[in-house]
């Protein structure tokens, strides 16, 4: 059962997406100033930059919708673990930098079709937001699929850490297609997408990608799930603790 | 100053030895950025990266966070080729004076030229 | 050119205040002095980078969080400008990096202190960043033109850091008793450190006149700590924050604040690697380099690869 606390079906669409960018945007965040190379951590803050600011927008259009003054803040820092319903895909920690660029190349994958898709959303701020965020997520992919390419194809010991990266976050990825009831509903509005629709071009991408990255394909059909409903794994708890500590030690001050 | 960190009582600097020029790790690239359209590639600065692909857009999250450009070209640093700065080479060029309009004394009356 | 020509030009162009250039003739121990002095200050802004991004993760806000992964992310932004200006003397990224590492070269001692809640997070940016900048606007008339250029870069940059710090002050001071205690604590624990970034007093200060002569060094260390204990007591008092130094008092007759004497056993103790988090943030970044050394052994694989792939259907 969806726990999630949202006063209309809209706003409770909108929160999702903000939440896979808000928890991404924060796992990406752990990792700066641990990247390999000065560049790269430039390059993973420009990510984390990007999927917060998606994250900010989609926030604040949720509360203006449900209208009863819950700002962006308290839904992106106020909600109990099980009423976040983002993908369990972006909550995964990272071992390594392949994991790192795995999760995010799986992700922005996904997010290339989504965003393309929500430009033309018959909703005006979700079509402004998703024709802004098409661009970032189009170069994310770039930065992303060439790392994996590059880990795949490199050393002997690259390459098994990216496939073991691609195999850990792969079962992870089915969640991104599944659809439930209010997506549905949205894309019938013309507001939202139906996920499944995105599923074959996104594996085309991804296949095209780990066969460039000489990376195996991997052939694991368990596929977790659970996330749009506030299931989640048991990361998401401990990076929330972290996210939310301000919020909750102090309540309802100014920053 | 805070970035010229002050050798402690009887520490000495540390060594440097410029004979070599040890290249380990990525090579490094040289970054030209557009500012806008119309105007001509500039000299930013350099950054290091394994391959142009990454080079580009290394260039492009180091060096125009802030929208600087529009356009960006990396050149590995090896490939350029610089003159040796000798003051034979520009020097020459300085006395000709002739070569630019305000050598003329040209009357105002006769307008535009 | 003979070095006789090449030291007769080099001392013709700091004299007329012009800028050196990469491929001009100087003098070894002003390339050696500047490579030192780039080095740290890049070293600065990257290891600078932790002590804030231990608060990325638990900023209070998005929008604070968005603003301090921007300026975590100038930092190493900064780093790279300066590596790239010291790369133009002949030394390798690589190189300067191990000397961090190794210890043998050192960076700006303010790094070494804790972040331990939000509020010095604004103070890093308020005092911190705001001392950083009266050097580094100093900086950009430096002799060498590489250097200055970063540092012209660097300073429209960075005018947007010291903004944001006390922005996080000002929120603070007009919130709760809470936030306003854990301002004064960060101004308290912050302060002196801050002033200590200006460098021992130039008496003390081995190399300082020589940098002096060379056009390196613009202003000497306690005319820009002077420079900023007037900028910065004026704005602590709009604040609402009490500067912990009992001898702080304004001085009539010359216009400036007086300060009371820094702790210099604790500022050479910090310098000698004994400061709060010396080790720590050492082991950082060589943790960081070392598990990123299979990434950058694939990705020159995958380079010299590529080559050999093009090369063949070439």
């Amino acid at each position: 059962m969806n726990t999630l606390t949202t006063r209309t079906p809209l706003a409770t669409y909108v929160v999702r997406h903000a939440d896979d960018n808000v928890i991404l945007g924060q796992r990406l965040a752990e990792y700066i100033s641990r990247a390999p190379e000065l560049e790269e951590d430039l390059a993973v803050a420009n990510f984390a930059l990007d999927h917060i600011g998606v994250a900010q927008h989609l926030f604040a259009y949720a509360s203006a919708v449900e209208g009863d003054g819950r700002d962006a803040d308290a839904l992106a820092m106020l909600r109990s673990e099980r009423e976040y319903t983002n993908l369990l895909l972006v909550e995964q920690p990272h071992a390594d930098f392949a994991e790192v660029m795995a999760r995010q190349c799986f992700f922005d994958a996904y997010q290339v079709l989504l965003w393309r898709r929500l430009s033309a959303s018959t909703d005006e701020t979700i079509a402004g937001v998703a024709q802004r965020a098409v661009k970032e997520a189009t170069y994310h992919l770039r930065h992303s699929s060439g790392w994996v390419v590059r880990l795949g194809d490199g050393t002997d010991e690259s390459h098994g850490r990216m496939q073991h990266a691609v195999d850990r976050m792969w079962r992870f990825t089915g969640e991104m297609f599944e659809g439930d009831d209010l997506d549905r509903e949205m894309a019938a509005l013309g507001v939202g997408v139906e996920p499944a629709d995105l599923e074959e071009e996104w594996q085309a991408t991804v296949d095209s990608i780990l066969e460039e990255a000489t990376l195996t394909r991997p052939a694991d059909p368990y596929q977790a799930t659970g996330g749009r409903r506030g299931l989640h794994t048991e990361f998401l708890g401990r990076l929330l603790a972290e996210m939310q500590w301000m919020q909750r030690s102090y309540g309802g001050l100014t920053w | 100053m805070s970035y010229d960190v002050p050798l402690a009582p009887g520490e000495q600097p540390e060594d440097l030895d410029l004979s070599t020029v040890a290249e380990h790790g990525f090579p490094l690239w040289e970054v030209f950025v557009r500012a806008k359209r119309g105007l001509s590639h500039t000299h930013v600065g350099s950054l290091h990266a394994p391959d142009a692909e990454t080079a580009i857009q290394n260039a492009r999250d180091g060096y125009t966070r802030r929208a600087e450009g529009v356009s960006v070209w990396v050149v590995r640093s090896a490939e350029i080729v610089a003159s040796d700065d000798a003051e034979s080479l520009f020097e020459p060029f300085e006395d000709k004076p002739y070569r630019h309009p305000t050598f003329y004394d040209i009357p105002d009356e006769v307008g535009q030229l | 050119m003979s070095e006789h020509a090449g030291r007769a030009r080099f001392a013709a162009i700091i004299e007329a205040d012009e800028k050196v250039e990469p491929r001009d003739w100087m003098p070894d121990e002003y390339r050696a002095n500047l490579i030192r002095q780039m080095a740290q200050h890049a070293h600065s802004e990257v290891i600078g980078m932790q002590p804030e991004a231990n608060w990325i993760t638990r900023a209070p806000t998005l929008m604070r969080k968005a603003i301090l992964i921007a300026k975590v992310q100038d930092e190493a932004g900064h780093g790279l400008y300066l590596y790239s200006a010291a790369e133009t003397l002949g030394v390798s990224r690589d190189e300067l990096q191990e000397m961090l590492h190794s210890g043998r070269q050192k960076y700006s001692s303010i790094f070494n202190y804790p972040t331990l809640s939000w509020a010095d997070v604004g103070a890093i940016g308020w005092l911190v960043d705001g001392a950083a900048i009266v050097n580094q606007i100093v900086l950009q008339g430096t002799s060498y033109g590489p250097y200055s250029r970063a540092m012209v870069k660097i300073c429209k940059e960075e005018s947007f850091h010291a903004r944001q710090g006390y922005s996080i002050m000002m929120a603070l001071v007009e919130g709760s008793d809470e936030q306003k205690a854990m301002a004064q604590d960060a101004i308290d624990r912050w302060w002196w450190p801050a002033l200590m970034m200006f460098g021992p007093h130039d008496a003390e200060s081995s190399h300082s006149e020589r940098s002096m002569a060379w056009k390196i060094k613009r202003i000497k260390n306690d005319d820009l700590r002077q420079m900023f204990v007037d900028q910065t007591v004026p704005q602590a008092h709009y604040l609402g924050l009490t500067i912990p130094d009992p001898d702080l008092e304004f001085d009539e007759e010359t216009g400036h604040w007086r300060i009371g004497e820094i702790d210099w056993d604790e500022f050479w103790r910090t310098i000698k690697g004994d400061g709060p988090l010396n080790r720590e943030r050492i082991a950082h970044k060589v943790k960081a380099w070392e598990d990123g050394r299979w990434v950058r052994e694939a990705a020159t694989e995958y380079a010299r690869k590529q080559r050999a792939r093009l090369g063949k259907s070439a």
